[in-house]
């Protein structure tokens, strides 16, 4: 990949940070009551709301308050949250690991498992395994993640008692070592399985789309009229299907991060769900906006590496 | 008005077989019963509307009235049960699907004038013009539409309105980058052309031979971004930001959540309604496109 896409696309990055950023002051600065509300949330009292009118400036123009908040920001200080008495740069990174884990476990497991099922129906073309697999895949991606969450915990869960019913370890079982890593996979299982549900549906429907499409294309019967192996061929196909597949993938990345937040509340999962019903509830306005400055980031680092491993993976996409 | 296919975006749909796709309204759609997608689409989809206008016949209890035995399973008086204030489930369920489906057709509404206007304005005028909508277009793309509504409900309350303005402002990009490629694609095809020759204004050839063509792929894209919606929705309300007035889906998923070991039906019901209705119109697209686009179909 030359080093000139890179930078271009990069560059790119710039206007739509700094966009975001003026939407979040915008949305401080419209809030009903003061500004100094949705920067300190409504647990403070007269003197926190004093200083922190001094701290953003908010007597002083707002061209000015804007780039007060900007360099605040882009020295990671979101603000502090009265209700933890903390910075929410700091409350925000302590629940992010338990968010990491269960987005990338689901994410993993449904383009893993999402390509494979997605090419085994491609060559049952039209056979009961691919009529199933389709409808399947169809339902699964209509199903709202909180939903199918209640129901597999209703049946998996608390029906049979095969899962843990909520958290991310039990206090039972050892803190540390092997034990710790089983108790936390345990309890990852059923989150992580109904996150993936819709993304799987997706990318299984879309992989067997393009691959039905790719196998009537004149290089598969070239392949095919070489003698290589029917895996082989499929492997080569693959890789052209993977480009929608990667970008429909990188597209939805707000949709699946919403959706992990989703399945939290519902698994009662410690991570940034759990932290965002919180606040919801305690009126925590600092977190709640660092939260969605943070997640739009996701969204465009989401973007970004979209489009990059596009360029990398198509050698025809160079920038004009 | 056959001719050359003409050389299309990589990125954009491909043109039907010789251009001859059915505009909106005619043949078209009437081809969309030929699809098994299509027609389990259309099914689902009227089935639930008719549910949402019927609602009040359906279900003549006020779905906020307390109108029998808290947390009651499902019985002949109460087919899907009561939650725990004994308020009639069956009830929640309908008028909650007349509130999802109402929100969806009203956002559908605004995201498709917003989204035609944006995209066929920038194809149309081109050079800076669509510079810059495309430019706007990328940016309202990346904002998160379920975490910005989560922040502006927080701030500024719950409320359907709201909730209808903020989803119309930020769900439009799709429709636009869809009606941008399908009028640069046309602009330049060969009855356009003709109609130009023949003397016909910009204005006239613009409404009377490229938006006309350019709607068909703009209706599945729509219907998909209306399944989106009611997803989003019951989501925000989910997490107890819908509008507290109104009974919603989402809000009564929401009230199943405390109650989920002890009543499986309060989850049970308003979630299956949620998913007929985005399965229903994830179909209706996908019978759509294949009507419309019938090249493209499999």
């Amino acid at each position: 990949m030359p080093s000139r896409y890179l930078l271009r696309r990069l560059a790119h990055v710039l206007p739509t940070v700094a966009g975001l950023l003026v939407l979040n002051f915008c949305i401080i600065q419209l809030a009903p009551g003061d500004p100094a509300i949705a920067l300190g949330g409504e647990h403070g009292d007269a003197a926190y709301y004093m200083f922190l009118r001094a701290r953003f400036g908010l007597d002083r123009p707002l061209p000015e308050q804007l780039l007060t908040y900007i360099t605040n920001v882009l020295r990671g200080d979101l603000g502090t949250s009265f209700v933890h008495g903390r910075s929410v740069a700091a409350v925000i990174a302590e629940r992010l690991p338990a968010t990491l884990l269960l987005v990338s476990t689901a994410l993993v497991l449904s383009s893993v498992a999402g390509v494979g099922l997605g090419a085994w129906a491609a060559r049952h073309g039209r056979r009961p395994a691919d009529v199933t697999i389709n409808a399947v895949a169809l339902l699964g991606y209509a199903i709202p993640s909180f939903w199918l969450g209640q129901m597999v915990l209703l049946a998996l869960a608390v029906g049979t008692g095969l899962f843990p019913v909520q958290g991310m370890t039990d206090a039972r079982n050892p803190q540390t070592g092997f034990g710790y890593l089983l108790d936390v996979l345990h309890h990852l299982a059923l989150p992580a399985l109904v996150l993936a549900a819709n993304e799987l549906a997706l990318t299984t429907r879309l992989v067997r789309t393009g691959l039905l499409e790719a196998l009537g294309t004149d290089y598969v019967r070239a392949a095919r009229a070489k003698g290589l192996p029917e895996g082989s061929v499929i492997r080569h196909a693959l890789r052209n299907v993977m480009l929608p597949v990667i970008t429909v993938i990188g597209s939805r990345a707000g949709m699946f991060l919403s959706g992990a937040v989703l399945v939290e509340v519902v698994f009662a999962w410690p991570g940034l769900g759990r932290l965002l019903l919180s606040s919801l509830l305690a009126r925590d306005y600092p977190i709640l906006l660092g939260m969605f400055l943070l997640i739009s980031l996701a969204v465009i680092v989401a973007n970004l590496i979209t489009d990059l491993a596009y360029a990398w993976l198509d050698p025809r996409i160079r920038y004009q | 008005m056959p001719g050359s296919i003409p050389a299309f975006d990589i990125n954009s749909r491909p043109p039907a077989v010789l251009g001859l796709r059915a505009p909106v309204g005619r043949v078209g759609l009437l081809r969309i019963v030929r699809s098994g997608a299509g027609r389990v689409g259309i099914v689902l989809t009227c089935g639930l509307l008719a549910v949402a206008l019927l609602a009040g016949r359906i279900a003549p209890v006020d779905p906020f009235a307390s109108v029998g035995p808290p947390l009651s399973a499902p019985t002949l008086a109460h087919p899907m049960g009561t939650d725990d204030l004994g308020r009639d489930l069956l009830s929640g369920v309908a008028h909650g699907t007349r509130t999802s489906l109402l929100l969806a057709l009203i956002v559908s509404v605004l995201t498709g004038v917003i989204g035609v206007v944006v995209g066929a304005l920038g194809a149309w005028e081109g050079g800076s013009v669509d510079d810059a909508l495309m430019r706007v277009t990328e940016f309202v793309q990346v904002v998160p539409r379920f975490f910005l509504a989560v922040i502006v409900i927080a701030l500024f309350g719950p409320g359907l309105d709201r909730l209808v303005i903020l989803l119309a402002l930020t769900s439009w990009p799709w429709i636009a980058r869809v009606m941008r490629a399908e009028v640069l694609s046309l602009k330049e095809r060969e009855f356009v052309e003709a109609a130009r020759s023949l003397g016909a204004g910009r204005s006239r050839v613009l409404f009377r031979e490229v938006l006309p063509n350019a709607l068909s792929p703009v209706v599945v894209v729509v219907s998909l971004n209306a399944a989106s919606v009611i997803l989003i929705e019951a989501g925000l309300s989910f997490l107890g930001l819908g509008d507290p007035d109104v009974v919603s889906l989402g809000y009564l998923a929401n009230n199943a959540q405390r109650f989920l070991r002890v009543a499986w039906w309060m989850a049970a019901f308003p979630g299956a309604a949620i998913a007929l209705a985005v399965l229903g119109l994830n179909l209706l697209g996908d019978g759509l496109n294949d009507a419309l686009n019938p090249r493209g179909a499999s």
